[in-house]
């Protein structure tokens, strides 16, 4: 046997040694026996010294041929048996995955300052800023300097809670609006500001009444500010808070601050104004008041009411979130059920 | 104020449905609260003549009756009103029909007699008992004798009329009435509107004769009076009781019927006295004096107040003006002589002597808002006129006039300019005179300025932007185009309190709070509790209830309450959070300061169990982890340390810490005493307040970028026992101070005082962590400074290493 038929034989059954190996210590057992210091492809390269010159580099390079198709083998065959123990062991690894997953602890925001933040960043992109003022505030400032001095008939529609004579738990926002409105240097630019906060009246607390909630007034005072303008702002709020299928009207109402005063109504959340009891069967229903800032309002903060003039409007998120979720009750707002407040989570 | 739609149709040619018309009216003058047609719901009610009635063999109040009811047949109907007789016109409701409250009626038996049908009262087809005639309130309603059997009896008590209930704003007084809503539904519709003239026939004697006013005028401006005499009380016409209860009035008798129809139609609230019950000749509106009485019609008793107005005569006060007559001289079935009383009176007197003598009524509401001055006389003569047609009234003549002060009519000028720049439109001239004129104003116009005289009646409207409003309304609010601002551009940024609340807001959610808004205003006892600096209390004057009577001091005990509240409901797991103010008061002054606070609560277990990990109880530590994160968060500039607070009433003295940054107390945490978890019925809480305010004021980091080494770093655990009283925080500060140079952290991972260390000790276990960022350390340097760390811990804190 030449050898060059003995390499042939050996690659033969060296192939299929390795091809029976059945696990990863059978395979160096093969390696070692097959391509060792003392395996026989050693062996037939020491038998190479007696070749004659022309034939050794060929046997030789068919040798080192042969090696290197052993060695591959070798090689896919550990890999395979590698795959094949680790498939085994993932099997065994296998979990229900229809198992929950384990809880994280996670806060929600309140439901109403989810609409008063919703709010603030839609006029804070049309060019607004937001103050807050303070919740004990002064007679003046709550009532007078909006127009209703103290035998102001309309005095009787807002009961009050009041500390003194003079100091009271502020009934509306729009106190800030007369803050402002008196250092407001017109030379610098408009004045574009919305007031969030708490508010307090003295009512009974029901499902439909409570002594805190909260508004978010809005004002705007520049040389030339419409009731147009006003109109296009309550609807890109109705859009921005309920959705842009929900339409505005303006309807006469009465406020001493302003002068035309308007209720806003948007289409009915329940029939989509087609008319059901919620809305009375009018399709519509009355979500805030607005108008336009009446002259004593500008006057008393020292702005000339006939270079200046403008709009002002009054939300109440209390109000917005009952009509938006179907809140029954405005009390679940300040109880602070767990169960009411992680109701409102999603931010999709 | 109930307006019939059939009384504005005498007047105004209107082609339009009530619920329209209503819509109309909501769209551009006053808000409705509902539009009613009382017939509406009630089914097969008609007209019965009652031909025969016998008593119940087995009853003492039944009556067996038989009825015509306009079929071939009479009915056979029992009936236990107490005022049925043989021949009256009665309401029948038929077999098959419905009545008031969607009851139906059908044929029965009746203690063992057949009745087909039921024999009315008129609270059972839905009158209100308010307006039912007082001889009917307790029986069966008498239709007129010439009312045809079969017919229904809807027509007969005006029961097809649309009633539309107008919810007048405070401004709005002229709607108050029936001509005052004509005027302005003759602009909304652009139709003219003719009112009745008074056609007033006087007789007798001149009335200066019988009778002198003496006014403070500016108690009344206007006060203005008639006497009629022989007149004859008796009950109304159908159409004025109709007109009466279908506005929401009882008739009483022709006299009083037209006081206030007169009211309904003109707004002018008016009093008819009997004359023949003064005291003299003379009357006199003045104020009230000390120690004077006042009995009013309503059988209520006042003591006067010397703020109210009174009519009086010689003697003692006969009337409160403007609120409610007395009744010592009012109209009574002996009546034969009338002074009609038409009047101005101040409207602050009188809102305050409603509300001084909680007499809300008719009168009171409308001097309030203000009647129409031009139309004292007209209302006082009408009202004459129908005692002489419907009471047979001899008119006495003339009227005595005491004051009569009527205001000049407004004579404002706008321009048309101002009208577009105003509403954002682009109206003409004519359009807007147009509008004007339309609601009765005067307009002379030169170019483009307007000058518009405003009829009396319309004491709402003083200045420009009131005539602003007219043109807007009239015009249509949905007419007016929707634009946004155009001008000066502004800056809309929050500021940075602003924007540092709201990453408060975010920091706590993300760290498992849910955000809490609880009340404010709380008891005196809990607005008192957990008080991080002395304050006086500030209290509400006048409460609605002791749960909301004082202002806040902390924030902390609203989230009590709210766990309260959910651990009542059967939820244990509660982590909440408020961002809000606390009002503290010094001495001495009555207004509060007010300060931003942020508090947590946390009872039961913040991280929800799973089926993979068990529930764990909150305690301290938990609660601290969310502090520290939060004000890591914040990043506030300055150390931030932890010192035990034992002095805190409300906490529990050995688990309560103060927060100090840069050595300043802005707030604490801790475990709620037991005792205080009790009082609010919760179970163990762990608490913090913060004072938001220091926070937002104080200096903070900055984000800087901080190069990663890229040389290992070596670690080296320290074990040691020191005393009890040895805090974790010392022995930090000791590692750090002392640390050497390439000290990077120092980390407590373990902390033992059970059994296996001395009573007295406990055992703390840190990692030190070595690096040097310019180069590989060596472990020599470190061994150098680690052993340098152990020698101060056994020298300064009696470590002892292990
Ligand atoms: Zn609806």
């Amino acid at each position: 046997m030449s050898l060059k038929d003995k390499l042939s034989e050996l690659r033969q059954r060296g192939l299929t040694e390795i091809q029976k190996s059945s696990d990863l210590k059978d395979v160096n057992q093969v390696r070692v026996s097959l391509l060792g210091k003392k395996g026989p492809i050693t062996e037939v390269l020491r038998g190479m010294r007696d070749l004659d010159a022309e034939e050794r580099p060929k046997v030789g390079a068919f040798a080192n041929e042969i090696r290197d198709d052993l060695t591959a083998a070798l090689t896919k065959r550990r890999e395979e048996l590698e795959n094949a123990v680790l498939n085994a062991r993932l099997a065994n690894e296998k979990i229900d995955v229809t198992l929950p997953g384990t809880p994280v602890a996670k806060g929600e925001p309140h439901v109403i300052q989810q609409i008063i933040d919703q709010i603030e960043d839609l006029f804070l992109g049309m060019g607004y800023q937001v103050l807050s003022g303070p919740e004990v505030e002064e007679d003046k400032y709550n009532f007078e300097m909006m127009n209703l001095p103290k035998n102001h008939p309309a005095r009787d529609m807002q009961d009050t809670f009041y500390i003194t004579k003079e100091i009271l738990m502020r009934t509306q926002t729009s106190p800030m609006q007369a803050r402002t409105l008196e250092k407001h240097d017109f030379s610098q630019g408009p004045l574009k500001m919305i007031s969030p906060g708490v508010v307090y009246r003295r009512d009974t607390d029901d499902p439909t009444h409570s002594h805190q909630f909260h508004q978010v007034e809005g004002l705007v005072i520049d040389k030339h500010v419409t009731m147009a303008d006003l109109k296009g702002t309550l609807q890109v709020l109705a859009h921005e808070l309920f959705g842009d299928k929900f339409d505005v009207r303006l309807r006469p109402s009465y406020f001493p601050f302003t002068e035309p005063s308007v209720e806003a109504d948007i289409t009915c959340f329940n029939c989509g104004g087609k008319g059901c009891s919620v809305c009375k069967n009018t399709g519509w229903i009355e979500v805030l008041g607005a108008g336009m800032v009446h002259p004593n309002v500008l006057k008393m903060a020292g702005v000339d009411p006939d270079v200046y003039g403008g709009f002002a409007f009054g939300v109440g998120p209390d109000r917005f979130a009952m009509l938006k979720y179907g809140v029954d009750d405005i009390r679940n707002f300040y109880l602070n059920d767990v169960r009411f407040l992680t109701q409102f989570t999603k931010k999709g | 104020m109930k307006i019939s739609y059939n009384w504005i149709k005498e007047y105004l040619d209107l082609d339009v449905k009530p619920a329209d018309l209503a819509e109309k009216i909501e769209r551009t003058s006053v808000e409705v609260d509902d539009v009613v047609k009382p017939s509406d719901g009630l089914k097969k009610i008609v007209v019965g003549h009652v031909l025969s009635i016998e008593m119940h063999p087995d009853s003492d109040h039944l009556h067996i009756c038989q009825v015509d009811v306009g079929e071939d047949d009479p009915l056979q109907i029992v009936c236990g009103a107490p005022n049925i007789d043989k021949g009256q016109k009665v309401i029948v409701a038929l077999p098959g029909s419905r009545i008031a409250g969607n009851v139906k009626i059908k044929k029965s038996k009746m203690r063992g007699v057949p009745s087909a049908g039921m024999i009315c009262a008129l609270q059972e087809i839905g009158f209100s008992d308010d307006v039912v005639p007082k001889d009917y309130a307790d029986g069966i309603y008498v239709l007129p004798a010439d009312a045809t059997p079969g017919d229904d009896v809807y027509d007969y008590l005006g029961m097809n009329d649309s009633l539309i209930d107008l919810d007048v704003t405070p401004n709005r007084g002229d709607m108050l009435s029936l001509n005052g809503t004509l005027h302005d539904l003759a602009a909304i519709y652009d139709r003219p509107v003719t009112l009745d003239q008074v056609d007033l026939k006087e007789a007798g004697q001149a009335i200066e004769d019988q009778l002198a006013v003496h006014v403070d005028a500016d108690l009344a401006p206007q006060y203005r009076m008639r006497l009629v005499k022989q007149v004859k009380l008796a009950p109304s016409p159908m159409w004025l009781q109709i007109r009466l209860w279908n506005a929401g009035y009882r008739p009483i008798n022709n006299v009083v019927d037209i006081t206030n129809y007169i009211m309904l139609k003109y707004g002018q609230p008016l009093h008819a006295f009997d004359y023949d019950k003064f005291a003299g000749q003379d009357v006199y509106v003045r104020t009230a004096k000390a120690g004077e009485k006042l009995t009013t019609l309503d059988e209520g008793e006042h003591d006067l107040d010397p703020q109210d107005i009174v009519i009086a005569d010689d003697k003692a006060p006969i009337a409160l003006a403007g609120v409610m007559g007395g009744l010592s001289t009012a109209i009574s079935d002996e009546t034969v002589t009338v002074a009609i009383e038409s009047a101005v009176f101040e409207h602050d007197h009188i809102r305050k002597a409603a509300q001084r003598h909680h007499l809300h009524t008719d009168a009171s509401q409308r001097f309030e808002r203000g009647v129409n001055q031009a139309g004292v006389q007209e209302a006082l003569d009408a009202a004459a006129q129908m005692m002489n047609e419907l009471a047979a009234g001899e008119v006495q003549t003339g009227a005595v006039v005491g004051s009569a002060n009527i205001p000049d009519p407004a004579v404002i000028t706008i321009t048309l300019g101002h009208i577009n720049a105003v509403l954002g439109t682009d109206l003409d001239l004519a359009k807007v005179t147009h509008i004007l004129e339309s609601l009765g104003f005067d307009v002379a116009s030169k170019g483009e300025t307007l000058t518009v005289t405003v009829p009396v009646r319309r004491n709402d409207i003083h200045i420009p932007a009131d005539l602003l409003e007219e043109i807007a309304r009239i015009y249509g609010y949905d007419e007016l185009p929707t634009t946004l601002l155009t001008g000066r551009m502004t800056m809309g940024t929050l500021t940075s309190a602003q924007k540092l609340m709201r990453a408060t807001r975010h920091s706590l959610e993300g760290l498992g709070l849910n955000q809490a808004i609880s009340y404010a205003l709380t008891t005196e006892d809990k607005a008192k509790m957990f008080l991080m600096q002395d304050s006086e209390t500030t209290q509400l004057a006048w409460p609605m209830s002791v749960d909301h009577a004082f202002l806040r001091m902390n924030v902390v005990t609203g989230l009590l309450d709210d766990i309260a509240y959910n651990s009542a409901r059967k939820v244990k797991d509660v982590a909440l959070y408020e961002q809000g103010r606390v009002f503290y008061r010094e001495n001495g002054t009555d207004r509060p300061s007010e300060q931003e606070h942020i508090a947590g609560a946390i009872t039961g277990t913040l991280m929800p169990a799973g089926w993979n990990q068990p529930a764990q109880e909150v305690d301290f530590y938990q609660i601290k982890g969310i502090v520290e994160a939060y004000l890591k968060d914040m990043a506030v500039n300055g150390d931030v340390t932890y010192e035990a607070n034992t002095d805190m009433p409300e906490m529990h003295p050995g688990r309560t810490a103060d927060i100090l940054v840069h050595g300043h107390r802005i707030g604490f945490m801790g475990q709620v005493h037991p005792t205080i978890a009790k009082q609010f019925k919760i179970g163990a809480t762990y608490v913090f307040e913060l004072n938001l305010q220091a926070i937002i004021d104080m200096p903070k980091q900055e984000n800087q970028y901080d190069v990663i080494s890229r040389y290992p770093a070596i670690t080296r655990d320290i074990a040691m026992l020191v005393a009890d009283d040895v805090t974790n925080e010392q022995i930090v500060a000791l590692i750090e101070k002392r640390g050497g140079a390439f000290l990077q952290s120092v980390k407590l991972f373990d902390v033992y005082d059970g059994v296996k260390v001395p009573k007295g000790k406990k055992s703390l276990a840190y990692t030190l962590t070595y690096q040097d960022k310019n180069e590989t350390l060596v472990d020599d340097a470190v061994t150098q400074a680690f052993e340098k760390v152990e020698k101060r811990l056994q020298d300064d804190l009696g470590a002892e290493i292990r």
